[in-house]
């Protein structure tokens, strides 16, 4: 695996809130390598969403990323860079792609000048070759009759064509990591299948990583290399694809599989995870899984668990894990 | 004064050869255009007409014709006088429309039958005192709004994405305004700045511009929380790329609702200063006010306050009209394609 090029290291999110703040995103550690496609998983509200606006550093006022956080990207601090830089990185270097297709566009304009606003931000082109470009893009991203759908406006278009216009928005500088924020939770399942194969496609053919924010297992099966697993706030397990799919090591892990309704268990009680995820700022003391983890024990709900390295890829930050490890139990 | 208001016109003739050259190259504005054209046609060729008449009533010269008369030496004459020539049209007291005799005595008219509308107390031909109050109404209405607006859009769009300070500070102006009775406030202004075409109009335009201001913040307000502004912001949109881009065309459609708006709210206030005795000279406002007696009189004398109501109801409705359908045709989502 080469050098990761995006390395966010113990990033930290807090909304003022009662008692000084909130933190929605605790020490989040995440490498993107050259390339790959990360997948970032979560129940909703715990913190995925806000660590990718992190990384554009577009986290909603009065939000604010806590010091000693870091993201660095080519070998540079984002969160230090000047205002004027940052938007230079944000849609040539960073592109990123919204959940909702529906409202993502502009409803006055037609999605072609749309498409030619993201070119004409970073790139010096004439109005004949930025037209080209778009053209091009349109059919890398598979919108068929590009021609009339240039002038057409979003209103015209079917919620998977504005994701796809989205795409290419967001690819129309080539760049080296894409962001997708739950790209496919606003689309129907076979519109889903399509989108996400091409995401797949772009990233086989540019070379751009991704990192896919999704709660849905089904589209980590689909597109991605590697898992990282959030709960409230905080990167309770990572691991590559297969590593998490098939030998899940944390509890919070092994309950979403779980989940995940399966042709084979029709009729079967489907199973859950048990209770709720705490809200921001309500985090229960020590592994904040404990209220929920049917195997919790004495350590769990006063110290917060160590990551702990299952193989060369694998970490999951759990006291079971840690200790069947020290014990050397084999899973 | 006649050259400020012949510059005046050379610049809006300039500017609209200007839009009609630039116009037709956007395909977008260039059909919505058309649409407009086909969809109402009646009230854009009655607001042409308006236009037209308020022009020619703007450019005036002083020549050796008028400086011979001793009533009219040195007060230059527009295209309008000089059609009508009203001097020559003028007669005793009042007539009734196209009669013959004077309406009182029955004495036989200097020009028995031109008088489409009849004449005034002082003899004035009814029509043209209408045709006058055109370019009067024009720059009410015009002048004003074209003042108003790009104000009111400053404050309220930078009120509504910045927020903080500027919010506070233009947010406690309307307030303030909006806390002094509009009227008492214009009377007050007039009074300081005294009676004239553009000190109405100021007075007019400091009074006007807070309703709008408060829908430009309001709407602002709503569309810098868009899913498209945030798209913008993470394609790395600078804060006046997105005002420009995504925020002011989609509170265009509003701008024009309240140019229409506002346009004939204006040219009706101008009534009620008329009313009050400080409207502008050779307004409709004024002739209505003066119908106020004639009114009251047996037989009724109805021609004056007809021809000031009638011109002011035309050019009212039409631009409501016009505006009503520029919000349909301009706006996409309300669009129907083809008719």
């Amino acid at each position: 695996m080469s050098a990761p090029f995006l390395a966010v290291d113990r990033l930290s999110i807090s909304f003022p809130g009662e008692g000084g703040g909130v933190r929605v995103v605790d020490r989040v550690s995440l490498n993107i390598s050259a390339g790959e496609t990360l997948a970032l998983v979560g129940e909703s509200g715990c913190g995925k969403s806000m660590t990718a606006l992190a990384i554009m550093r577009l986290v909603p006022k009065p939000g604010r990323i806590e010091d000693g956080s870091r993201i660095e990207f080519e070998g540079r601090d984002l969160l230090t860079l000047p205002v004027p830089e940052m938007r230079g990185v944000r849609g040539a270097k960073i592109g990123m792609i919204f959940q909702e297709p529906m409202t993502s566009l502009n409803p006055v304009t037609t999605v072609g000048d749309q498409v030619m606003e993201a070119i004409e931000l970073h790139a010096g082109l004439s109005r004949e070759a930025t037209r080209a470009r778009v053209m091009e893009l349109f059919a890398l991203v598979g919108i068929p009759d590009p021609k009339s759908r240039f002038a057409a406006y979003p209103h015209q278009l079917s919620g998977g064509l504005k994701q796809r216009v989205m795409i290419a928005m967001a690819m129309a500088m080539r760049p080296k990591l894409l962001i997708a924020d739950e790209p496919t939770t606003a689309l129907d399942a076979t519109i889903r299948a399509q989108i996400l194969e091409l995401l797949r496609d772009l990233s086989a053919k540019t070379g751009t990583a991704v990192l896919l924010i999704t709660h849905d297992f089904g589209v980590v099966n689909e597109v991605a290399d590697r898992v990282a697993v959030m709960y409230a706030g905080q990167i309770v397990e990572e691991g590559t694809r297969l590593e998490l799919l098939s030998r899940p090591r944390h509890p919070y892990t092994q309950g979403l599989l779980r989940s995940i309704p399966k042709p084979e268990a029709r009729g079967h009680r489907l199973e859950e995870i048990k209770g709720a995820v705490p809200r921001p700022g309500h985090w229960p003391s020590g592994c904040r899984f404990h209220t929920r983890c049917p195997f919790a024990f004495e350590p769990c709900p006063t110290k917060e668990p160590v990551r702990t390295s299952v193989s060369a890829t694998q970490a999951a930050s759990c006291h079971l894990v840690a200790r069947e490890l020290a014990q050397g139990a084999r899973p | 004064m006649h050259w400020v208001s012949n510059a005046v016109v050379l610049l809006l003739v300039l500017g609209a050869i200007w839009l009609a050259r630039v116009v037709p190259r956007e395909r977008y504005w260039r059909e919505n255009a058309l649409e407009l054209w086909r969809r109402r046609r009646v009230a854009i060729a009655v607001i042409a007409a308006y236009l037209l008449i308020g022009l020619l009533d703007s450019i005036a010269w002083v020549d050796a014709a008028s400086e011979a008369n001793a009533l009219t030496s040195g007060r230059p004459a527009t295209i309008v006088d000089r059609i009508f020539k009203p001097e020559s049209l003028k007669e005793a007291s009042y007539s009734a429309p196209l009669a013959s005799v004077s309406f009182y005595g029955g004495q036989p008219l200097a020009h028995p039958g031109a008088h489409l509308l009849g004449t005034d107390l002082l003899g004035r031909d009814v029509v043209y005192r209408t045709l006058k109050g055109v370019r009067v109404a024009l720059l009410i209405g015009g002048l004003t709004s074209l003042v108003v607006i790009p104000i009111a859009l400053l404050f309220g769009v930078s009120a509504g994405y910045w927020g903080k300070r500027i919010d506070d500070a233009v947010f406690f102006a309307m307030t303030v305004l909006a806390s002094v009775p509009n009227l008492l406030l214009l009377i007050a202004l007039i009074m300081v700045l005294g009676k004239g075409t553009v000190q109405v109009c100021v007075a007019l335009g400091v009074t006007g511009w807070v309703h709008f201001c408060r829908i430009a913040r309001g709407e602002t307000l709503k569309l810098r929380e868009a899913d498209y502004v945030a798209a913008a912001r993470a394609l790395g949109v600078s804060d006046a790329g997105i005002i420009r881009r995504h925020i002011l065309p989609n509170i265009a459609h509003l701008v024009i609702i309240t140019f229409a708006l506002s346009f004939t709210a204006l040219v009706l206030s101008e009534t009620i200063l008329s009313y009050l005795g400080i409207g502008l000279d050779g307004s409709w406002g004024q002739m209505i006010d003066q119908a106020r007696n004639e009114l009251s009189r047996t037989p009724v004398i109805w021609w004056n306050l007809a021809g000031a109501s009638i011109a002011l109801f035309t050019l009212v409705l039409s631009v409501n009209i016009i505006a009503d359908a520029m919000r349909d045709v301009i706006d996409p989502r309300t669009r129907r394609e083809g008719r």
